[in-house]
């Protein structure tokens, strides 16, 4: 069982100040908790910005991974870091709100590009303030 | 199964045991799988996924695991999809509180039952003290 999760292990990919995590799989609880603490140490290591998490292709999000995605949020913003989730499909963005979960500080995109645009917005908003 | 709806005219479509995370994830997939093979619609195969994925969790984390019966059959005139999950735990105390939204007696936020309730068209529980619980719901095609 260790060697199944360490197959299914989710790449991290940084570029420039960003970094991109694209789920792939339906992740058990578990792995979503592994994910959660390899990118907040990904983001301690490379020092980046903005977190980019693309979700297009999970066709499900239960209570456990929005919990796990809105507490990924509100960690890496202690640790100054944007977290944008982008790409959830309409039947999921519905069933997460007819089970009552609310995801409170999550920004959300509707796809890669504007979800980079919006942290690269973000992080030149912080440049200018620090004048 | 007093109390709960059943028919000897369902079909068993399936029947899994749930001891670990990784069957959590393969049950709910064949359910996603069963939903399409009677051909609903992408939201409603989503709802009822979800909803099972929160019973599955439920009953692995505190029923100790269990058996999922996924079933198809006519219920109120409808074809519906029903799943059927079963734990031997310690059973649930106060149902009521149990069904109510925002409750959790462990590390969870208390989604998981009455969130599962607003996915599906029809949802029943049955549950003793030291004996476990039973979960039933359906999804009209």
């Amino acid at each position: 069982m260790n060697n199944d999760l360490h197959e299914k292990r989710i790449p991290i990919i940084k570029i420039g100040n960003f970094l991109i995590v694209s789920i792939q799989v339906d992740m058990h609880d578990k792995l979503a908790l592994q994910l959660q603490s390899q990118i907040l140490q990904e983001i301690e290591k490379t020092g980046a910005k903005g977190v980019l998490i693309d979700i297009s292709v999970l066709e499900m999000v239960d209570s456990f991974i929005g919990r796990m995605l809105s507490g990924m949020a509100s960690m890496a913003a202690i640790m100054d870091a944007a977290v944008v989730i982008v790409g959830m499909q309409p039947a999921v963005a519905i069933t997460l709100v007819e089970l009552g979960l609310e995801m409170p500080g999550v920004d959300t995109a509707l796809n890669m590009e504007y979800g980079m645009e919006m942290l690269e917005r973000r992080l030149n908003d912080d440049d200018i303030s620090l004048y | 199964m007093l109390g709960l709806t059943s028919d000897i005219n369902w079909e068993t479509l399936s029947k899994h045991l749930i001891d670990s995370e990784n069957n959590i994830v393969e049950v709910r997939q064949l359910v996603r799988y069963h939903a399409k093979q009677l051909s609903m619609g992408i939201i409603d195969q989503t709802r009822i996924t979800t909803a099972v994925s929160e019973l599955l969790r439920n009953m692995y984390n505190y029923g100790g695991g269990g058996e999922v019966l996924i079933e198809k059959g006519i219920v109120d005139d409808k074809i519906s999809l029903i799943i059927t999950c079963t734990d031997h735990g310690s059973g649930i105390e106060d149902l009521e509180l149990a069904m109510s939204d925002g409750y959790t007696s462990g590390n969870g936020m208390g989604y998981g039952l009455p969130g599962a309730k607003r996915l599906v068209d029809r949802f029943e529980i049955k549950s003793e003290l030291n004996m476990g619980t039973i979960v039933r719901v359906m999804k009209w095609k």
